[in-house]
């Protein structure tokens, strides 16, 4: 007897399938591709004015119609690395708590209390941010930051509550869960027979999260990572509540500052020239463009490390 | 309680729970120095937690406990102030699956325990490292390979990449966990030649559930049934000559 295969061309349902998923395939492109295409068109007058100066200008000033993104791109680029910064080593402890040592019921409690936290509004952060977060910066935190570490230019100048450091905390608080979850579903995916390979060695509880755990979990803990950043980095509501709103750069972190997202959200409703509006699109460009950067080179930086590795 | 006895591994009255199900039955066994027992039996007799017993590797399962007595050379492996991360350095596994850590190399894979140990200095890992390699019959095939992942070899040779990353660390004994059934016919020769030749070095205990195996490679054979051990003896008696009518049928396979 012959095996004959049908062709799958035969299926008509396999054809419309086919057909279905490379019209999603490319839509997905086109419609990115369409949004970048109405950021320029929109933002075409402050391109045309400003040009590359609009990226490195540090005044933005609407009254006399001088637009200078740098210090937003500044603040938006060091509020989410330190968010990140602060987010991570939190988020990767609290996965391994969950997955290695909490007993399994107790685990799914705060497992659940955890991915909660993901669901809260930005708005509600922003309000906790300024009723709690920001008044205990100004009284407590910041005033003895200043008062140790203040020969720092990081920690220097007067406790203002909102600024970069209340920003970057409220943040971290908002990435964390993501991280959190994703990370943990990286380490419940690794099969018990490493972590009992680890064990069998002699090695120690902790030992055997390092071997087993978190060094088989890397690359999957630094994607976490990079999706918390990624969220951070477009964060607005909460942000623009607790980041005092003001267009400088300064090297310290009890310093007001504001990120792209903020202005956008501060100013477009009261924007009242068309070379005003035109620069605030572009400062939505500028974020798309931070954001697709940031990811980029995450996604490269990530592909090499794995590939790198198992490749023959 | 300690009393010299002849045996380097031996287990007095040992029974394992998962839970309230009890999974081992109290049980007494003793193996010799440089010998290989084998353990045989049909599935879910309780092979795979009695061995996990034997290096404390059982109570690390959610719910699982032993109890009863087990002694490597004369010293106890259970009891207060004995502390499972030294008795799992003197006494090695494979399982059944091989199981390399994937985000290390070949070297890095075989050296892994000594590093647990603190072995810090490069040129004595390295050396080490040829000598299990040597010893797991491996070196040969890798050593000019040893930067790459440990799961960049085949199935057979990542087996005996994980008996060399658990001899690196010089047990007293090397428990088994039917280590070739994810095997190739080939692979699975070159192991038993493998677990003959390392005889000299340690005292090999083996789960296996190919008797011919057992029958080639063991020295004394236990038979467990439901969690007990109803026959222990010389393999080659034991395969010939069984005393309990029930060992009879598994080993001519009529149940199991
Ligand atoms: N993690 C576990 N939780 C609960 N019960 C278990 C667990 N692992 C094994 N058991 C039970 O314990 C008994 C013994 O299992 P064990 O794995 O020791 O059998 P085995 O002889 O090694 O079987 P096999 O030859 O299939 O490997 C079985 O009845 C099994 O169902
Ligand atoms: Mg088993």
């Amino acid at each position: 007897m012959t095996l004959r295969f049908r062709r799958p061309e035969a299926h008509a349902g396999d054809l419309i399938f086919s057909w279905v998923l490379r019209g999603a395939a490319m839509g997905l492109p086109a419609l990115l591709f369409s949004i970048a295409f109405f950021l320029f068109q929109r933002a075409e007058p402050a391109i045309a004015k400003f040009g590359w100066g609009f990226f490195t200008g540090s005044v933005w000033d609407p009254v006399q119609e001088n637009f200078g993104a740098l210090p937003a791109i500044y603040g938006t680029i060091v509020s989410s690395f330190l968010a990140l910064l602060l987010a991570a080593p939190l988020s990767i402890g609290t996965a391994l708590l969950l997955t290695e040592v909490l007993p399994r019921r107790l685990a799914s409690a705060v497992g659940f209390l955890v991915e909660m936290l993901a669901a809260v509004p930005s708005v509600v952060y922003g309000l906790w941010g300024i009723f709690v977060l920001v008044p205990w910066l100004r009284q407590s935190l910041e005033p003895a930051l200043a008062r140790n570490l203040g020969w720092i230019p990081l920690f220097s100048g007067p406790p203002y509550g909102v600024g970069m450091l209340a920003a970057a905390i409220i943040l971290a608080i908002m990435i964390a869960p993501t991280i959190t979850s994703i990370a943990r579903e990286v380490f419940r995916a690794i099969p018990r027979q490493q972590r009992e390979a680890a064990l069998a060695l002699g090695a120690t509880r902790w030992e055997t999260m390092r071997l087993a755990v978190l060094r088989s979990g890397k690359a999957g803990v630094f994607g976490a990572a990079i999706l918390g950043l990624g969220r951070a980095l477009g964060e607005t509501m909460a942000v623009t509540m607790v980041i005092g709103n003001r267009p400088s750069i300064s090297a310290s972190l009890l310093e007001p500052a504001q990120t792209l997202s903020s202005v956008l959200a501060n100013e477009y409703a009261e924007a009242a020239s068309d070379l005003h509006l035109a620069a605030l699109v572009e400062i939505g460009l500028a974020l798309f463009a931070v954001t697709f950067a940031v990811n980029a080179f995450a996604r490269l930086f990530l592909w090499r490390r794995t590939l790198g590795r198992s490749a023959r | 309680m300690t009393t010299t006895s002849p045996f380097l591994l031996e287990t007095r009255g040992l029974s394992a729970w998962f839970g309230n199900a009890q999974a081992v039955k109290p049980t007494t066994l003793g193996c010799a120095a440089n010998t290989v027992t084998a353990i045989i039996g049909p599935s879910g007799c309780g092979k795979s937690t009695f061995l996990r017993c034997l290096n404390r590797l059982h109570e690390e399962v959610p719910g699982a406990r032993a109890q009863g007595e087990v002694f490597l050379e004369n010293g106890p492996v259970y009891g207060p102030g004995v502390d499972p991360v030294a008795v799992r350095r003197k006494i090695g596994m494979v399982f059944q699956k091989p199981n390399p850590f994937p985000a290390l190399s070949i070297l890095e894979n075989t050296v892994v325990g000594l590093r647990l140990a603190g072995v810090r200095r490069k040129n004595v890992l390295r050396e080490l490292a040829e000598r299990s390699l040597r010893l797991a019959a491996l070196w040969d095939e890798v050593k000019d390979k040893l930067d790459q992942p440990g799961m960049s070899l085949s199935g057979g040779q990542q087996q005996r990449l994980c008996i060399a990353r658990a001899l690196a660390v010089e047990p007293r004994v090397l428990l088994m966990d039917e280590p070739t059934s994810a095997l190739d016919p080939v692979s699975t020769a070159r192991i038993e030649e493998l677990v003959t030749e390392l005889k000299k070095e340690v005292t090999v205990v083996i789960v296996t559930h190919n008797m011919q195996q057992a029958a080639r490679i063991s020295d004394r054979t236990a038979f467990f049934l439901l969690g007990e051990v109803v026959e222990f003896g010389e393999t080659s008696r034991l395969f010939t000559n069984p005393v309990d009518p029930r060992t009879e049928r598994y080993i001519t396979g009529r149940f199991g």
